[in-house]
């Protein structure tokens, strides 16, 4: 027997008397028995991370030792931007540490005005919403915008973000095999002609790093009168001639009926947003639960976000740079023998596809002791079950970085016995 | 044969490829608990009942089915209001 449901000897009586009513916690029992036999065989827990220190975008202190950060969503490396950081400071001297207030009462200040402005001249449209975070704001968006009696149609592989909005609302969900045009056309074909319909996409799909057919899609969608949601949270700064998109680099962005969005990513700091051109967009304000009911961000977050959103309307030697590195790697662990998520580099996110958790983690791991950070997903995170290790690149990865990466893989990737 | 039947067939038909412990396919069999099937078979095999039949099974709808019978009941419904 496991000791996962045998009582310690020395828990008091009264707890044996209540031993029959069941544990909630219960149901987690072969989760915690699978994660145990793994730490069992000696590795670290790729959950578990911690960055004692960070030095800059790209570095970060970890176990003592100085690492290559290559897990991130820093893009573009705006977190350390010394605009960006001193207008947090003056923000946090000026207006205090949070709003202690939701954006319809008192947790508006100057600061998320001045925010959604940037987002509006950024995107060139006529409304921006600041949420707390992209994942509350796709909660927000989605639930809101689908009520009873409309349709959601999702690709397979969306974003955990995207799922708990369509279960937060009380529309009807429909699937359709992830970037597949035909099976959305097909699905689209079959609901009700009067129904509401709202097609959810995203830009880049974060798992694998590939690239929606947006032009397609969006084309399809709008054939069968649905509206269109793009979550474009891997993609903002670096698609597209002003960095707004996948949607913009396929020139398909007008008829994108809102866009969503994250600070967390390219912007280099914590938020998320939601901007559209719809005449009755301000009336979410109202309606939607994850804007109303919690806080609003931190007028130092908010000013830190704005800063650096107006950074990225003009950050072409950036822009470049991510590409570069992103192609030079994806090339680098192609030439290899590794198995990636995409054919070339679609996006800044190259995906490693290994053949097991145990695989997974001991290349992780080994690569974690050469220096390198990257991020371990296994489902039900990834599609079709697999195990990746996450590689992001960011505008701020030196060539010599980027070199020193390729051969810590290959070293890890040799002594694991994923390539030969 | 009743419709009921030829779509209780043309279910087990899909369901085969999936059936990797090859238990006999009766009304009362369950997904989960007895094919042992994860989300990503589901979503595959769900796609292809949908493609088969021409209709749409809302994941709403799914949520409620647990067995083929139930599956079998929901596709005849789904089929008349087509
Ligand atoms: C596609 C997508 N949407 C939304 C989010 C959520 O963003 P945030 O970190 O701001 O909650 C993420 C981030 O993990 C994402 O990958």
């Amino acid at each position: 027997m496991t000791d996962a449901g045998t009582l310690r000897e020395d828990r008091p009586l009264d707890m044996l008397e209540h031993a029959s009513a069941p544990d909630l916690l219960a149901k987690f029992d072969p989760l915690i028995a699978e994660r145990q036999a793994l730490l069992d065989t000696g590795v670290r827990d790729p959950f578990a991370i911690v960055m004692e220190k960070v030095l800059s975008p790209t570095e970060a202190i970890i176990g003592g030792k100085p690492t290559i950060l290559l897990g991130t969503y820093n893009y573009m490396g705006m977190t350390f931007d010394a605009d960006v950081i001193a207008a947090g400071k003056t923000a946090l001297d000026e207006y205090g540490a949070g709003t202690t207030g939701s954006r319809v009462l008192n947790g508006t200040y100057q600061g998320h005005r001045e925010c959604e402005e940037a987002l509006k001249d950024f995107y060139g449209m006529d409304h921006a919403i600041v949420f707390s975070t992209g994942y509350q704001a796709n909660l927000g968006m989605i639930s809101t915008l689908a009520g009873k009696g409309d349709y959601i149609i999702l690709d397979a592989d969306s974003h955990a973000s995207i799922y708990d909005g369509c279960w937060l609302g009380n529309a009807e969900i429909v699937r359709f095999r992830h970037n597949s045009v035909d099976d959305l056309d097909k699905r689209l074909g079959r609901l009700p002609k009067d129904a509401g319909k709202l097609v959810v996409l995203e830009g880049v799909y974060s798992m694998l790093g590939d690239i929606a057919p947006l032009k397609e899609m969006v084309a399809v969608a709008k054939k069968h009168g649905a509206m269109i949601l793009c979550d474009e949270a891997h993609s903002m700064g670096f698609f597209g001639d002003h960095g707004r998109g996948v949607a913009e680099q396929e020139a398909v962005l007008d008829d994108i009926d809102f866009v969503v969005g994250t600070f967390s990513k390219s912007v280099g700091t914590v938020g998320g947003f939601c901007v559209s051109n719809h005449p009755k967009f301000e009336v979410l304000r109202l309606v939607c639960r994850p804007y109303v009911f919690t806080a609003s961000l931190p007028p130092s977050v908010v000013a830190t976000a704005a800063t650096s959103i107006r950074k990225l309307m003009h950050a072409g030697e950036k822009r470049e740079r991510l590409w570069k590195n992103s192609r030079r790697l994806h090339q680098g662990l192609r030439d290899l023998g590794f198995t990636l998520g995409t054919k070339s580099a679609e996006s800044a996110i190259i995906a490693v596809i290994l053949s097991d958790q145990t695989q997974a983690v001991g290349m992780w791991q080994a690569l974690l002791e050469l220096g390198l950070y990257v991020n371990m997903a296994r489902p039900p995170a990834t599609p079709a079950g697999t195990y990746l290790l996450r590689c992001s690149l960011c505008a701020e990865h030196r060539d010599e970085q980027v070199g020193q990466i390729m051969e810590m893989f290959a070293q890890a990737g040799r002594a694991v016995g994923c390539i030969g | 044969m009743s419709t009921r039947d030829e779509t209780f067939a043309k279910v087990t038909d899909l369901i085969e490829p999936f059936n990797k412990k090859g238990i006999p396919l009766t009304d009362a069999v369950r997904f989960a608990q007895d094919l042992e099937w994860d989300s990503l078979t589901v979503m595959d095999f769900v796609a292809a009942v949908e493609d088969d039949f021409d209709i749409i099974i809302t994941m709403n709808m799914q949520a409620e089915i647990e067995t083929i019978g139930q599956l079998v009941d929901a596709v005849e419904t789904l089929k008349a209001a087509a």
